[in-house]
């Protein structure tokens, strides 16, 4: 009862205070909309938003199944090999740091027309990070005497693997994945609302911004949110599935 | 001092090993050479960092021996092998299993012909031994440091390995729950049948559980000294605090004393 309660309470607190200081300070629509505003502009575009709303959040779905293949992947390999992480760390943390922004452009051009494929790229590039870093580690972080326990009754790297070094790593990967689904919205929309002709809430959201149509730019943030929380609630239940053990009770 | 025999179950001849580090080549063993019967328990004290836990990898197969060799019941170790159970200092049991689950994973990977049941009811008479009845589903989390330690025990024990290897296992308890677990261990060398390598850095845990306390000189290790207990098998914690034992316990303490002088460089 008190879960659902505080949140949703905690959120009527913030848009009255959202509403009363657009209205204390006589803001103009152009400088902040009021939550007041963003009904009708929902409702005068509900079409849109639906359509739209699926399309940036499959991308940002399938970006990130594609970040946690290739960031598993990526993590089990420099987890395993001191060798590989070595190698591959410097190259990874460069390519984390460069802004995704300008890579959206390039992108843009290299597959163009593209515009799926682009968006889940970016979502991808973006997300994948965290997550290779995490399961690397997780796996590098294992005490030895874990693998020691498998390996003095003839145990195979696999067995080792599956038995241990996996489950042990999904509290660190859930965590991960937890920043990476943010990160992801960022990449979808990022290419969204830089790709011309583009589809998706971020679109929408250029649209808005073609047409000065300023509450409707508030309410597609709004559903970026909606749709963040969601996401990010999903990962949770799936963390209380597979690593609710890490969880200490706190009674 | 002649002290191998080829009927022990346990031989480690004459093995040298030395590590690579990042500081140069780090000699741990010199030319070791000890041996354990059958159902015998050996204890093997040092000064710290001497290279015990060196040895025990080298019995359980996860290591190999730069010279010398190391054999089981007449057969050379050169990989690890299911005959072997290990317990260490950090009991590391696998948090998302239930303690019951913790217990039977060596059965899910020695090859067996228990059936499930068979298997379950295996754990549950370890555990019932260990006094861990009750326990079965709770999480490793729940429990605390000495119920972790005597399912760890159980784990290292499910498959009736024939050499039990024991590294520091009491080393993170306090005083009373360490007391307990060396009554246990009496009870489960009654109940099952093992050879056991026991490394400790309690003198009165080596010869309070051991039929023979092996004490190594500095690094790089060897035989340094070997006394005989008196009394095999199970005691009671009285003959702990008699006299005799304090005669005992200063002997070993002098031995010590000598292998850390070894280690010292000469002045």
């Amino acid at each position: 009862m008190r879960q659902v309660f505080v949140p949703i309470l905690a959120m009527i607190i913030f848009l009255l205070f959202w509403e009363g200081l657009v209205w204390v300070n006589d803001w103009p629509n152009y400088k902040m909309a009021s939550p007041s505003d963003l009904w009708p502009a929902f409702w005068r575009f509900k079409g849109l938003f639906l359509t739209f709303g699926w399309e940036t959040l499959w991308r940002t779905v399938v970006g990130l199944l594609i970040a946690i293949a290739v960031g598993v992947l990526f993590g089990m390999v420099m987890g395993f090999s001191k060798v590989m992480r070595e190698g591959l760390y410097p190259l990874l943390v460069g390519f984390n740091a460069i802004p995704k922004a300008t890579v959206v452009p390039i992108v843009a051009l290299m597959f163009v027309g593209q515009h799926d494929l682009n968006t889940v790229l970016i979502a991808f590039m973006i997300s994948f990070f965290p997550i290779a870093v995490s399961v690397s580690i997780g796996l590098s972080t294992l005490e030895p005497e874990y693998r020691d326990i498998l390996r003095s009754l003839g145990a195979s790297q696999l067995t080792i693997f599956w038995k241990i070094a996996l489950p042990k790593t999904l509290p660190e990967f859930f965590g991960a994945l937890k920043v990476a689904v943010t990160l992801a919205f960022i990449g979808t929309n990022l290419m969204e609302i830089v790709s011309p002709h583009g589809r998706g809430l971020g679109a929408l959201f250029d649209s808005g911004k073609t047409n000065a149509d300023y509450p409707l730019m508030f309410a597609v943030l709004i559903a970026l949110a909606v749709l963040g929380i969601a996401l990010y609630y999903v990962v949770v239940v799936l963390e209380k599935i597979f690593a609710g053990w890490a969880e200490r009770s706190t009674d | 001092m002649n002290i191998l025999n080829d009927n022990d179950l346990i031989v480690i001849d004459g093995v040298s090993h030395t590590f690579n580090t990042n500081s140069g080549n780090l000699p741990v063993l010199d030319r070791l050479s000890l041996s354990v019967p059958e159902n015998g328990f050996s204890a093997i004290v040092g000064p710290s960092g001497c290279g015990k836990s060196t040895v025990t990898r080298l019995v359980a197969g996860l290591l190999k021996p730069d010279e010398g060799s190391v054999w089981l019941q007449g057969e050379e170790v050169t990989s690890p092998r299911s005959t072997v159970g290990m317990a260490f200092q950090n009991p590391v049991l696998l948090e998302w299993r239930s303690i019951i689950k913790n217990v039977l994973l060596p059965l899910e990977i020695v090859p067996n012909d228990l059936s499930a049941s068979d298997r379950e009811s295996r754990a549950n008479d370890l555990l019932k031994l260990v006094g861990l009845s009750g326990f079965e589903d709770k999480r490793p989390s729940e429990l605390s440091g000495g119920m972790r330690q005597r399912a760890s025990l159980c784990r290292a024990l499910v498959h009736r390995p024939e050499v039990l290897i024991l590294d520091e296992p009491f080393g993170a308890l306090d005083a009373f729950t360490r007391e307990d677990l060396w009554l246990t261990m009496h009870r489960l060398r009654e109940e099952e049948p093992f050879t056991g390598v026991l490394i400790t850095h309690d003198l009165r845990e080596a010869i309070f559980l051991a039929d023979q306390v092996i004490v190594l000189s500095g690094r790089p290790a060897t035989v340094q000294y070997i006394q005989s207990m008196p009394q095999q098998g199970p005691r009671s914690l009285d003959q702990l605090y008699k006299p005799e034992a304090n005669e005992m316990l200063n002997i070993l303490r002098e031995q010590i004393r000598i292998a850390r002088k070894g280690e010292e460089p000469a002045a």
